[in-house]
């Protein structure tokens, strides 16, 4: 993977204002921004590392924690809000197990919170990696995360189909 | 005029109609399924892929299947429009499976529409014809009484039944004030779509007789003129949801393919650039832009013309363009409708944007929440570069230009242009103080244009239908439209395009319905967390960027959320507080230490421990934080503390000397309690519990331990009985 990492280094390493590309690209390569990667990030654009890590902590996209295979994150945005988006995340800390930003123990699942996917038309809903799930009930989240689980079980190697690939 | 340009124009043009023209879309019954994140959500790729099985089943060739954006309907997705030729367009709300297998069955094979689940429905019949009546106060004719009113009559004595015609008001078609002889009414005949203009009664009569009774088109009173709504209300202009709008930047959602450059070029796609490059003069598009009186839709409102000429007039050659697709207030979804919807527009914007301020790259700033419009603005610029309306010399015109993405990675102070520019750079999107503006010194300390996805999708239909006619829409200081996205405790979600100057009551209660549920409504929060509450006995504001701000409001990106009798002015205020503390940037004190105390303000008045003298703290600092931060986002962040503490301070002060909440929302103030006589003994609470802290046997009444119960409100929502209450 470093050696996947160095690749994009090379191509961006000229380029102005690439950090934040770079580190995107990163995180998709590892899941997450280990300390060996954004080392050699600040090398290859001659930049300090403390620079480097100060904008990884800024944006809150980064992380230097390993997720799970499954990013949920439940939208506490304005519509999502009123219309129950705080009952669907304590049911979904109670159903895994974990806190806002922790990760499950068999790293199946990352919960973490949104400000608005703009899908407020069907509010309240969560985003789990790219698809949308919408007027989502307490009560509707054991069959949600079933399909993850079984998924994740199914594809452990290939990267993540969402039903958005199918069209 | 450049003659090179519009050959070159005219090629590609050509070049798109035939490969359009080889699909013979005129003669062929058309499923249009929309596709878009909310669609995909709903269900739409499932509606999609059923479809497909329905027609290869079938064997039929001449039913074709038809991506399309979204509409902004988002709560009756995942719509389906189904296109006869020569009869009326139907659409079908929230499609299943087992909905397209009846669609597919009785509406296309027998051509017997579904009633039942009809858009906005259900119908009883679905009339053969439907004229559409322009409502618009710019719109007069000779008649003494409206032509609504004229025509229902004239139908009346005709004998033509409502089954047979129906006729509907409509908003502005946008056909006014081209090439009309005097004044004149307009109106639209559906599914012949045929437009009229209406002068005097002789003129309808004439229309009556000719086209209604015999069936042929008056061609005399015909506007032959594009008009900008045209092919919106063609599609949907029987819903009433869409037929008070006046769509201009969404105009294209829902009719077009979003990710076909040939579709795009059908809708006069480029031809705004094609006219921009063959007059050859820069000047020219910003005096339009400026004629237009077009103000910045991200919030600012700053005249776009004006903004333009500035970048324009800097002694730096190297200048850039940027669009601000990084819609973060909560809410708000009408710049990812325009980007996944009409992608091509949004690009045409900016090529012309580039053009006019002499930049030769242009970045969009998308938020990374935004996969699928990603997705679509990619495939949009690699079909421009690839027939050569992005790159060198575009049109043979010497302008050289091209556009490249750049995600946002989750900060919402990255919305304020000079954080955004940071961002852009590498760095921490931390804002500075301005002057200079970024368009004396901005990306990398060149002259930048920054505006938002609404801003660029307007630019098109200014160069297209005029600035003349797109200022006459709209207020005396702003000219056009303004798209909001209605959601909240509102009938009908969705986006709203109205022209600016509309009163929230039109948009809250004839296009959206009104509250759902039956509720009384509370209040209409716009702007998002920089904005503020509009309380429910000023409905009849008028909606403009300055009259919002008199209301201790503002525009913002234009997100709209209905509240209700059971939302609480305390509880919303922290709820946008929560918000802006955690996207505080941290640079300035103001902002990140004065949100962070009025937030552990608010907790304390939600939590019923709150005092007097919080109230008056709180108003304190948030004039103060008002006056000392450094950026929008500070400056703006107590705007909902200050507009409920005007509009709702009863509320406030019950919370805090009584330990009451009069919504009964806020959690530590409410607790819950079983009626021993509605109580039934039915055990459902009791299964749903989930702290167990409800007790009682089959058939007798029923208590909550208060000391275990966590007041999660399931019992309340679950029992049919009303025998849980709130108090």
């Amino acid at each position: 993977m470093l050696a996947q990492l160095d690749d994009v280094l090379r191509e961006y390493a000229q380029a102005p204002g690439a950090l934040i590309p770079v580190l995107q690209i990163a995180q998709a390569i590892f899941g997450y921004l280990p300390e060996t990667a954004l080392k050699r990030i600040a090398q290859a654009l001659d930049k300090p590392y403390s620079e480097v890590a100060g904008v990884v902590g800024f944006y809150s996209f980064f992380t230097r924690v390993p997720r799970g295979k499954h990013l949920i994150r439940v939208c506490l945005g304005t519509a999502c809000y009123v219309r129950g988006g705080k009952e669907v995340l304590s049911a979904l800390k109670s159903a895994l197990r974990v806190e806002v930003g922790e990760t499950t123990s068999d790293r199946t699942f990352s919960l973490d919170v949104g400000r608005c996917f703009g899908a407020c038309g069907l509010a309240p809903v969560i985003m789990i990696d790219d698809d949308v799930h919408q007027r989502v009930r307490p009560t509707k989240l054991p069959k949600i995360l079933e399909q993850y689980r079984h998924h994740a079980a199914e594809t452990l190697e290939s990267a993540a189909v969402g039903p958005e690939a199918q069209s | 005029m450049n003659s090179t340009v519009s050959d070159q124009y005219r090629a590609l043009a050509d070049q798109a109609e035939r490969a359009r023209d080889r699909q013979k879309p005129g003669e062929k019954i058309l499923i249009q399924i929309g596709s878009a994140t909310c669609e995909n959500a709903a269900g739409s790729v499932d509606v999609l892929d059923e479809f497909r099985k329905h027609i290869a089943a079938s064997g039929r060739e001449d039913i074709v299947l038809r991506r399309t954006g979204c509409t902004g309907r988002c709560s009756r997705e995942p719509i389906v429009g189904i296109l006869v030729p020569g009869k009326m367009p139907v659409k079908y709300e929230r499609v299943d499976r087992p909905l397209v297998h009846e669609i597919f069955t009785r509406h296309i094979l027998q051509g017997e529409p579904v009633l039942a689940r009809i858009l906005d429905g259900p119908l009883e019949k679905l009339s053969q014809h439907e004229i559409l009546t322009c409502q618009s106060n710019r719109c007069g004719w000779e008649g003494a009484e409206s032509l609504q009113t004229a025509l229902a009559r004239r139908l009346g004595d005709l004998g033509i039944t409502p089954d047979q015609v129906r006729i509907t008001a409509a908003s502005c078609f946008g056909a006014c004030g081209l090439n009309q002889l005097g004044t004149c009414s307009h109106m639209l005949v559906r599914p012949d779509k045929v437009l009229y203009r209406v002068y005097n009664e002789d003129d309808l009569d004439e229309i009556l007789q000719e086209h209604v009774i015999h069936g042929h088109t008056v061609d005399r009173l015909k506007v032959v003129e594009k008009t900008v709504g045209r092919k919106f209300f063609e599609m949907y202009g029987d819903v009433a949801f869409f037929n008070r709008q006046s769509r201009i930047a969404l105009r294209h959602n829902g009719i077009i393919d979003p990710e076909s450059i040939d579709e795009y070029f059908h809708y006069r796609g480029f031809q705004a650039l094609s006219t921009v490059l063959s007059k050859g003069d820069p000047q020219w598009v910003i005096d339009e832009v400026t004629k237009a009186r077009l103000r910045g839709r991200g919030g600012g409102g700053y005249p776009t013309g004006q903004k333009w000429s500035m970048a324009a007039k800097a002694a730096e050659k190297t200048r850039y363009i940027i669009c601000n697709a990084d819609e973060g207030d909560p809410g708000a979804f009408m710049d990812r409708s325009m980007l996944e919807s009409d992608p091509f527009n949004v690009v045409e914007g900016m090529i012309i944007g580039g053009y006019a301020i002499g930049a030769n790259r242009g970045f969009f700033y998308i938020r990374a929440e935004y996969p699928m419009a990603i997705r679509r603005i990619d495939g949009a610029i690699r079909q421009c570069r690839e027939r050569g309306l992005l790159g060198k010399n575009i049109l043979g015109s010497g302008f050289d230009f091209d556009l490249e993405i750049r995600l946002g990675a989750g900060a919402f102070v990255c919305g304020e242009e000079t954080a955004l520019i940071h961002s852009i750079e590498g760095e921490r999107g931390q804002p500075r103080i301005r002057p200079p503006y970024p368009t004396e010194s901005g990306l990398w300390g060149k002259p930048t244009v920054i505006n938002n996805v609404e801003t660029f999708a307007n630019i098109t239909a200014i160069v297209n239908y005029g600035a003349g006619w797109f200022s006459r829409i709209g207020t005396a200081a702003s000219g056009g439209t303004k798209v909001f996205a209605l959601a909240g405790k509102i009938l009908h979600t969705g986006l709203v395009e109205v022209p600016m100057g509309t009163t929230l009551r039109e948009i809250v209660y004839e296009i959206g319905g009104g509250v759902a549920g039956g509720k009384q409504l509370k209040a209409v929060q716009t702007g998002g967390p920089a904005g503020g509450c509009i309380p429910a006995k000023w409905l009849d504001t008028p909606v403009d960027f300055d009259t919002l701000a008199k209301a201790g409001s503002i525009m913002g990106s234009g997100g709209m959320i209905v509240l209700d009798e059971d939302d609480c002015a305390v509880d919303i205020a922290r709820f946008f507080m929560t918000f802006s503390q955690d996207e505080s940037c941290g640079k300035c004190t103001p902002c990140r230490e004065g949100t962070t105390r009025l937030l552990e303000i608010l907790d304390r008045i939600t939590q019923g421990t709150g005092t007097l003298a919080d109230l008056e703290k709180l108003e304190r600092l948030a004039k103060l934080i008002k006056k000392s931060s450094l950026c929008g986002l500070g400056r703006a962040a107590p705007n909902p503390v200050l507009s409920t503490l005007e509009h709702f301070r009863d509320e406030y002060i019950a919370h805090v000397t009584q330990q009451r909440c009069p919504a009964k929302k806020c959690v530590a103030l409410v607790h819950y309690e079983i009626s021993a006589e509605k109580c039934v003994g039915c055990t459902v609470c009791a299964r749903n519990c989930p702290v167990t802290c409800i007790t009682g046997a089959r058939r007798e009444a029923h208590i909550i331990d208060q000391v275990r119960c966590i007041k999660c409100g399931r019992c309340f929502e679950v029992c049919r009985f009303d025998a849980v209450q709130r108090l």
